[in-house]
């Protein structure tokens, strides 16, 4: 799994709430059976018009969102589908951070997996990131994991909570399944009782 | 394993204790798996991991497969069309004969929505843990199974070592009092409550629904308000296990049968909630407030009484609210204030692993029966599951359908997602018995509004929605 540790990069605002799995990455690129490439579809009936040509009003289109790594939004980002490929697009289209008050469960947990770094931020402080990166140009954000902040150059910062044993495979980059594979005698106990039962 | 102290549990705490293979301070538990149901869309890539990293399928006979999300839901004898979608389906196809792993085909009469299989062939049963790469994967909790919906990652964790990493979450009762009442059905129910938690009310919980309106449910209609569980965030929703649960399994293909059955029994009697358990949060509602339901925005809480208006942005205080439902009401192509009865519909779906079981089409047919779909709207039927449509077509609904002009397909997700080429055009309005009204579900443009089929068969007669209590 790739790691993270710290990070800086341009923040995109996307002042929405209840961003669906469905608007980040549409059903009909689900169909390939590859993990890689999916950024190119990410939130594709939002970035173009109807004639293909990209939609000028949406946000990762503004000249500004160009090269941004840091994806802000609004509460329960990430609801509905429990596809993967959500994550995949956003991390192959460039984003490594994503700052919302609130993430679906399945999703967040899939953030993980992938080396991608959500944090959670009160409703209040999202609010004020919002006005911060409609305030200065090319607006940044800084996470360090290791020190659980999130930081910008204008006096901004703030600690953010990630469950400690998420944060040690992430820092770490630790492969889940190796990890579960080292208790291997446990399951094979746990199903030797269920079997004896 | 002995059991924690005697102090009293709820359902998923039991299912829970059940099931640790390893627990430790700060990290998460090693969670048993009893089940794992597999489909084209969300394993690939977990079969492609396990082939890279030489590891084998630890339990192939808890692992189940088949092709439901992208399927074609027109005549099976022809070829699929999509070369894409036939090299997933064909994908699958190889992946589980090459790990060991049962698999319905799509020329198995058994095919069907993977939520719809499991539950119909007895796979799933009371106290198990059950996983799949799908969010609706709830469903399987209406029989007071833990279930939930995982990523590809984890999919290939559970292919691997048949066990996932959890935490806990918190435990939310949602009680339902009192009765519903005459035309109000499970799938108002959910959406009630939907509307009334919002869609992020569950996040971190697991739900377990209690209450009189709860248990009078059959176990299809239990399995409709489970199955949405996750539009309110929720990890997974369950009902505990009674007569009705063990009345709809006896018999099925994959349940104990003789001995072996009255063991189980026993042991799913002691599942539920003990007396004087209590959850981290608890709400209460009354049946009898329910109404027929229908969504009008693009998330399934925005949602009203059928014979209600839609709500204007300047409805809501908050902000955000405002904000979301400014841009769900022009995606909708709604101002807010119009009746909702006053919409007029092009096309009805009724399908999904929420309402595309026997009951789901025998409530629907009851309404269609005698009667003729609009002239201004295409409808559509797709049942659940080959073995749903066999036993519709014995009752004879498929002839109630297609002479009411309903289009009769073959099994699958079908429209629910609109992977396969069943889907709305731009600017269509749709009432929907699915799950999700999210932009674009159904469809690139398409405005989805989600029913009870019974409201959906009445939509499709008159044109625009009814209220089916007043539908005579
Ligand atoms: S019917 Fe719809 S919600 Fe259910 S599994 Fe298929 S696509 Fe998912």
């Amino acid at each position: 799994m790739k790691s993270f540790t710290t990070h800086t990069g341009k923040v995109v605002a996307m002042d929405r709430a209840n961003v669906d799995t469905d608007q980040i990455i549409p059903k009909q690129f689900l169909k390939r059976i590859e993990r890689t490439g999916f950024g190119e579809f990410l939130f594709w009936d939002w970035i173009r018009n109807d004639d293909g040509t990209p939609n000028p009003d949406f946000e990762l289109n503004k000249p500004e969102a160009a090269g941004a790594t840091v994806l802000l939004a609004r509460r329960n980002f990430g609801c509905g589908s429990s596809r993967e490929h959500a994550p995949w697009a956003l991390d192959d289209y460039g984003f490594r951070v994503i700052v919302a008050p609130s993430f679906a469960d399945i999703f967040y947990n899939n953030c993980f997996k992938n080396g991608m770094l959500p944090i959670k931020l009160s409703e209040e402080q999202v609010e004020e990131l919002f006005q911060r990166a409609a305030k200065y140009k090319g607006y940044q954000l800084t996470a360090d994991l290791d020190s659980c902040t999130l930081s910008d150059e204008h006096g901004f910062s703030t600690s953010f909570e990630v469950e400690p044993f998420r944060r040690h495979c992430l820092l770490n980059g630790l492969d889940d399944i190796g990890l579960t594979l080292q208790h291997e005698d446990k399951i094979a106990a746990y199903e030797a009782a269920q079997a004896g039962a | 394993m002995s059991p924690p102290a005697a102090r009293p549990r709820t359902l998923f705490e039991k299912i829970w204790d059940n099931h640790v293979v390893h627990a430790e301070e700060g990290r998460q538990t090693i969670l048993y798996i009893d089940l794992q149901l597999v489909h084209e869309v969300t394993s690939p890539q977990a079969f492609e991991g396990l082939r890279i990293a030489g590891r084998q399928v630890r339990r192939p006979e808890r692992t189940v497969a088949t092709a439901d999300h992208n399927v074609p839901t027109t005549d099976r004898s022809l070829p699929i069309v999509d070369p894409i979608s036939k090299q997933q389906i064909d994908t699958l196809e190889a992946n589980c004969k090459e790990f060991g792993i049962t698999y319905y085909g799509l020329g198995d009469q058994r095919q069907g929505i993977v939520h719809v299989m499991g539950p119909e062939l007895g796979y799933t049963q009371p106290g198990m843990t059950i996983v799949c790469g799908d969010s609706h994967t709830s469903t399987h909790g209406a029989f007071g199974a833990l279930a939930f919906g995982i990523g590809t990652s984890e999919v290939e964790h559970v292919l691997a070592t048949q066990t996932l990493l959890q935490y806990k979450p918190k435990t939310l009762e949602l009680r339902v009092d009192g009765q519903l009442g005459r035309g109000v059905t499970a799938k108002d129910l959910v959406l009630y409550l939907i509307g009334q938690i919002t869609t992020d009310g569950g996040t971190g919980y697991c739900i377990e629904y209690t209450g009189e309106a709860v248990r009078g449910l059959t176990m299809e209609n239990r399995m409709t308000v489970c199955n949405m569980s996750i539009e309110a965030g929720a990890r997974a929703g369950m009902i505990a296990p009674d007569q009705t649960t063990f009345d709809y399994l006896k018999g099925r293909p994959y349940c104990p049968a003789g001995a072996a059955w009255d063991e189980a029994v026993a042991t799913w009697r002691t599942l539920p909630t003990d007396e004087g358990a209590t959850y981290d949060k608890s709400l209460v509602f009354d049946g009898a407030d329910i109404a027929p339901q229908v969504t009008w925005g693009t998330n399934p809480g925005q949602v009203a009484s059928v014979n209600a208006t839609i709500p204007k942005p300047t409805d809501y205080a908050d902000a955000t609210d405002q904000k979301t439902t400014a841009q769900s009401l022009d995606y909708m192509g709604l101002v807010g204030g119009e009746a909702i009865t006053d919409l007029k519909l092009d096309r009805v779906f009724i399908g999904s692993c929420t309402n595309a079981r026997i009951e789901d089409l025998r409530a629907a047919a009851e309404v269609a029966k005698g009667r003729k779909v609009a002239d201004t709207v295409h409808a559509m039927v797709v049942p659940g599951s080959g073995l749903v449509k066999q036993q519709a077509e014995k009752e004879g609904l498929h002839k109630i359908f297609t002479e009411a002009g309903f289009d009769w397909r073959e099994a699958g997700c079908s429209m629910c997602l609109a992977m396969n080429p069943d889907k709305l055009a731009p600017g269509e309005r749709c009432a929907s018995t699915s799950n999700r009204n999210f932009e674009g579900r159904q469809g690139k443009g398409g405005r989805t509004h989600l029913v009870s089929p019974a409201m959906a068969a009445a939509a499709a007669v008159a044109g625009h929605f009814v209220d089916v209590r007043d539908f005579e």
